[in-house]
């Protein structure tokens, strides 16, 4: 125990890049999940083509892929290298975002029609519909599987060690173990617990989210449909 | 330079596919453990209160930290206590564990919704409490929740390439390891991903289709 301060301190020099990474790329991913999902029940066919193609796409390969991909391929590609950091918030992006336009699409369906139909009686348009009645109503449904998205995001952050961004399991990995090795049950347990905290906070913020969007609708936060996102949203 | 040479995509070809082997093995063996651990997770689950207790933060705690992570803490760790075993073995050994805490919520969801008239019928029957899991409630909670169960082999096989970490040589590591050699990433990284879609998408489409079923029925 007696290098407890050491492996915290060195753990934490890791901790902006994997803030950085985690917010990021929840930023990311709210915006891409609202378009993408919403561009999953357009009229238009083709948006629905495009936005399904990238749904599948993002959905059906894997993240570790998709990174290596984003950092080694496309500066080929594009001919310019991009920060590792800032391929790793776009990949997180990218890929939760296609599991997040999933959670929207059903959100907004899960609106009972007699809402649309109330909302076209009233005169509003499309535009109003949606950001007046439908959304303020879908968001209490989405947000708790989003706070699962967001848990695995955090989680997937870890993966950007591969591309030697400093996050903190880079930082036990290449700087605590190979120094310290007989105390690698410390070092990953205190990585672990790291982890657990953020993930806590994570929980902690979108609990409170919860309660502020039903009670912006006059609802109670539906227990229902936390116990229905516990077993869903996994990358 | 082309960007994209066939020649050498087809040369890497059989090295990937070689790759894809590791992978599938690895996700076809986690999957077993995933499978049986999490069941006994559940069931623990649902036992006296201290146990239930320590369980159900056992889950959390796994559930709510990176699998890699775990990966490296096994590889690490284990040697200390004299256990020594291969990278695969600790690769699946993780994504076993650490799925089950998936599974283990999913078998719950599908033993909370066995009717409780089954549970009074079966110890009205005074049947052993080993014949009620087994005759009554697992029959009726398992087949309800398979899709859920598929959908985790899915995602567990696209994670399956964190093993890398350990220095395992499924598909993306050999991807890494013909595009080092050969300071050529396009090919191998882009057929990788290919690979992945071609297997995880009929998959993901034939999980939609029996939950569908399901749902009919």
């Amino acid at each position: 125990m007696e290098n407890l301060g050491t492996f915290l301190s060195v753990l934490s020099e890791g901790l902006p890049e994997t803030l950085t990474a985690t917010i990021g790329g929840i930023a990311l991913t709210i915006v891409l999940s609202l378009v993408a999902g919403l561009a999953l029940l357009s009229p238009s066919k083709t948006v629905r083509v495009i936005s399904r193609i990238y749904v599948e796409g993002l959905r059906g390969t894997s993240e570790v892929v998709q990174l290596f991909w984003i950092f080694f391929v496309l500066p080929v590609l594009v001919g310019f290298q991009i920060v590792p950091i800032w391929a790793g918030v776009l990949v997180l992006g990218l890929n939760h975002g296609a599991y997040g336009a999933e959670i929207v699409r059903g959100a907004v369906q899960s609106v009972p029609r007699a809402q649309y139909e109330g909302a076209i009686a009233l005169g509003l348009s499309p535009a109003q519909r949606m950001r007046r009645v439908i959304l303020p109503q879908a968001v209490v449904e989405m947000l708790p599987p989003f706070n699962n998205l967001f848990i695995q995001l955090l989680k997937s952050t870890a993966i950007l060690s591969f591309v030697s961004v400093n996050e903190i399991t880079r930082q036990a990995q290449q700087v605590l173990v190979p120094r310290f090795n007989p105390q690698a049950f410390e070092i990953f347990m205190l990585l672990l617990v790291i982890y657990l905290v953020l993930s806590l906070i994570i929980t902690a913020v979108m609990r409170f989210l919860e309660r502020v969007a039903a009670a912006r609708v006059g609802r109670r936060p539906s227990a229902e449909a936390r116990r229905q996102a516990a077993g869903a949203g996994v990358a | 330079m082309n960007v994209w040479d066939w020649n050498f995509a087809a040369e890497i070809l059989p090295a990937l596919l070689n790759g894809l082997r590791v992978t599938v093995i690895a996700t076809v063996l986690g999957s077993v453990i995933a499978f049986a651990l999490g069941l006994v997770l559940a069931v623990l689950g649902r036992g006296p209160r201290p146990v239930r207790i320590v369980v159900r933060g056992l889950v959390e705690f796994i559930r709510s930290t990176p699998l890699l992570v775990q990966i490296y803490f096994l590889y690490f760790v284990l040697p200390g206590f004299g256990i020594v075993l291969g990278a695969l073995t600790i690769g699946v050994l993780a994504l076993g564990v650490h799925y089950a805490t998936y599974t283990s919520e999913v078998y719950r969801a599908g033993i909370e919704a066995v009717p409780r008239g089954q549970w009074e019928a079966a110890t009205a029957l005074s049947l052993p409490r080993g014949r009620v899991w087994t005759g009554v409630v697992l029959p009726q909670a398992i087949p309800r929740v398979l899709p859920a169960l598929g959908n985790y082999v899915i995602s567990m096989f696209k994670e399956t390439p964190l093993l890398i970490g350990i220095g395992v040589l499924d598909i993306v590591g050999q991807a890494r390891q013909v595009g080092g050699e050969n300071f050529r990433y396009v090919e191998a990284y882009t057929l990788a991903g290919l690979l992945f879609l071609l297997l995880s998408y009929p998959a993901a489409l034939a999980v939609r289709r029996l939950e569908r079923r399901r749902a009919v029925r």
